[in-house]
């Protein structure tokens, strides 16, 4: 019988992958759904016997089957897309079948927490820190670090909190890991669990992601004899961007706004419910069982570049021809990443913009395609990698309209605890609709009881100074990097798209320059 | 089994675990399609909380709501990603094709960011929508 290998991930489904599996199945042949290979354009990706065939509808089940198909990608390992990866986090992508504890202890799974509980928690943690792991949530904080200090607090419970609220644009690495290859995170949550002295741990995952749910659920019942004594469960977000923040995240675990809280107390040290509390990304988390493998924390700290260590799942997302998953060492450029690895836009139209790092993160210009993926260099470009989430904009894209959308955005999503954020972010909506309207005072400003407001109109320098004074406040004065980075998008794209705020660009870049961002 | 009798249950079901309220109040919300007011004030009196502590809550997730709408339900993913595929360009057609019946929500990130424009109905994703396929999607939901 021909065994025939579909995703069965959230993505595949999402673009056919069910029917697909279904009319194979009609024609005699074993399917297992395996996770997806991140080849996302090629969704669904139909493997036989190591040979790719994508992307595939019913119809195209018996071209494929009696080899005259035209979707035919040949050898799905040495497509340049996958062999130019560095594959770590995900090596078992496309391979294996998500919650087969068999497959996963077949593929060298759990090697990592047995050889954890052998050389006992210091030793983990010495690993960790050797390997140089970042966090991959957007911070980048030693992962070793924030586990010492979690060993070093006394406390009789302590948690694991693996942060799955992913809400950034263009980042699915997470998903991925929770739909492909469940174990590798719950692995590393077990080993983390060692090494900190917690046996309790949480997945707080996005409400978004029902599918990653579900495999999360089933994944967790089967392996809990495995885990023991450390025990693991889910908790469903409920919609809210900002709970992705881990102060706020703890606040939702502990049934409670997602309000974010003013740090120090550290979660490290006072997390949930007031206890010592590891919160990371899954990334991180799934990146550890590789680390503690025999030699594997030496291995992950020969790669990458500067303090930037080893691998990161990049996401190639938006208006881009080759979008997926693509693992690679630090250290690649973006120019790289979108024009050789991405194959340029998907509409065939010159790339305007590429925002990296989600919500937050700055607009880069194609002028700046030589910047490498270190977390240090985009810091020093005003950029960020944030979760490695990349959208591509073609030259159709109105940059003024993503900056408003940018406050709009944080608008919705802002906590409220603080000013510059909660009305900074509703201002700002309001100033750039008026630097691309144009609009005069309001009845209300010309009161007479309104004794401090100008009563001219402002011209449109006037607004954009405001604008970039705006952004000023927020950067410097938010509590967390909701209200904090939201600013980089929208100078970013002043800066380097000004002609799409006003009639007069050269107003936006002398607004800039006067002060001073 | 009256209304009371069931939050009972949902209740005493979550009530020994480490933060319950997160979890009853997405149980509440799946059974009656809102957290109303009578909800609130019978979750409050179950884990000694008052209804201004619930209620906050309620009123903080985008997912909760305080009254329930009958109307099948399509979320459409408005962020970046699927901004730079051309939702937007869509959005004139949807909402001609929801009109009063079908309740057009925005989210965003579905998580398939490479494929967009995408739009969830219940646990169901769908990708790489133009106006036909979403019209058609609304008007069957
Ligand atoms: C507004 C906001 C949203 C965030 N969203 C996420 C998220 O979705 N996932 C995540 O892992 N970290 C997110 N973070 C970062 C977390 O606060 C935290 O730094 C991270 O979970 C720590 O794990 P790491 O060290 O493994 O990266 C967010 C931060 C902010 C300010
Ligand atoms: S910056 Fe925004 S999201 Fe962050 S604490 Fe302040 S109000 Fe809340
Ligand atoms: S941006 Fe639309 S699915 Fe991610």
């Amino acid at each position: 019988m021909t065994l025939v290998k579909i995703s069965d991930d959230a993505l595949a489904r999402a673009c056919g992958a069910d029917a697909l599996a279904a009319a194979f199945e009609k024609k005699g042949c074993e399917v297992h759904r395996v996770s997806s290979w991140g080849m996302q354009w090629l969704e669904p990706l139909v493997e036989i016997d190591g040979k790719g065939f994508g992307p595939a509808t019913a119809d195209d089940v018996d071209a494929i089957l009696d080899g005259s198909s035209d979707l035919a990608i040949g050898a799905i390992e040495d497509h340049p897309f996958i062999a130019s990866q560095q594959r770590l986090t995900f090596a078992r992508a496309g391979k294996t079948r998500p919650t087969s504890l068999e497959d996963y202890a077949a593929t060298g799974g759990w090697s990592g927490l047995k050889r954890a509980r052998e050389i006992g928690a210091e030793q983990i943690v010495e690993e960790v820190l050797h390997s140089g792991l970042r966090g991959r949530g957007g911070a980048g904080f030693p992962a070793g670090i924030k586990w010492r200090t979690v060993a070093q607090t006394p406390g009789a419970q302590k948690y694991i909190v693996a942060n799955a609220d992913e809400g950034d644009s263009a980042t699915f690495a997470d998903r991925m890991v929770m739909e492909g290859d469940p174990y590798a995170l719950i692995e590393g949550m077990a080993i983390a669990g060692k090494a900190v002295g917690a046996s309790q741990g949480y997945v707080y995952l996005r409400s978004e992601y029902p599918d990653a749910i579900a495999k999360m659920n089933r994944a967790l019942e089967l392996c809990a004899d495995i885990i023991a004594p450390f025990k693991c469960e889910v908790r469903v977000g409920a919609g809210a961007y900002v709970c992705g923040e881990e102060t706020s995240l703890l606040n939702s675990l502990e049934g409670k706004r997602g309000e974010v809280r003013a740090k120090p107390p550290l979660p490290a040290i006072e997390g949930l419910f007031g206890r010592p509390t590891v919160v990371n990304n899954i990334l991180t988390l799934a990146a550890v069982p590789h680390i503690l493998g025999e030699g594997g924390a030496n291995d992950y700290e020969a790669l990458g570049m500067g303090r930037s260590k080893g691998t990161m799942p990049i996401q190639l997302a938006g208006n881009i021809k080759h979008g997926g998953l693509y693992e690679t060492a630090f250290g690649i450029t973006l120019g790289e990443l979108i024009n050789d690895i991405g194959g340029g836009t998907a509409s065939g139209r010159p790339v305007k913009a590429v925002q990296v790092g989600g919500p937050l993160g700055a607009y880069l210009h194609p002028d700046q395609f030589d910047i490498k993926f270190d977390y240090e260099e985009y810091t020093a470009s005003e950029a960020l990698i944030g979760h490695g989430g990349i959208t591509v904009f073609d030259d159709t894209a109105d940059m003024g309209g993503m900056a408003r959308f940018a406050m709009e955005f944080c608008a919705a999503e802002s906590c409220g605890k603080c000013t510059p954020c909660r009305i900074g972010s509703v201002r700002g909506v309001e100033i750039i609709d008026r630097m691309r309207e144009g609009r005069s005072r309001g009845t209300l400003e010309r009161q007479p009881q309104m004794h401090n407001t100008p009563k001219q109109d402002r011209s449109a320098e006037d607004e954009v100074v405001l604008l970039a004074d705006l952004c000023d406040v927020m950067k410097s004065s938010s509590l967390c990097a909701l209200g904090g980075f939201t600013p980089y998008p929208v100078v970013s794209a002043m800066r380097y798209w000004p002609e799409d705020f006003s009639d007069d660009p050269e107003s936006v870049t002398r607004a800039l320059e006067r002060i001073g961002t | 089994m009256s209304k009371e009798q069931r939050l009972g249950e949902i209740i005493a079901e979550h009530h020994g675990r480490e933060g319950p309220l997160m979890p009853i109040l997405h149980d509440v919300q799946a059974e009656f399609g809102c957290v109303d007011a009578e909800s609130e004030a019978i979750i409050a009196k179950g884990l000694n909380l008052s209804r201004a502590d619930v209620h906050g809550v309620v009123s903080f997730y985008h997912d909760f709501h305080t009254a329930a709408d009958q109307r099948p339900e399509v979320q459409i993913c408005r962020a970046e990603a699927c901004k730079a595929r051309g939702v937007e360009a869509l959005m004139t057609d949807a909402e001609a094709a929801a009109g009063e019946r079908v309740k057009l929500s925005t989210v965003y990130c579905l998580g398939l960011c490479s494929v967009g424009p995408n739009a969830r109905i219940g646990d169901d994703l769908h990708a790489r929508l133009d106006s036909t396929r979403l019209t058609k999607l609304i008007e069957s939901a």
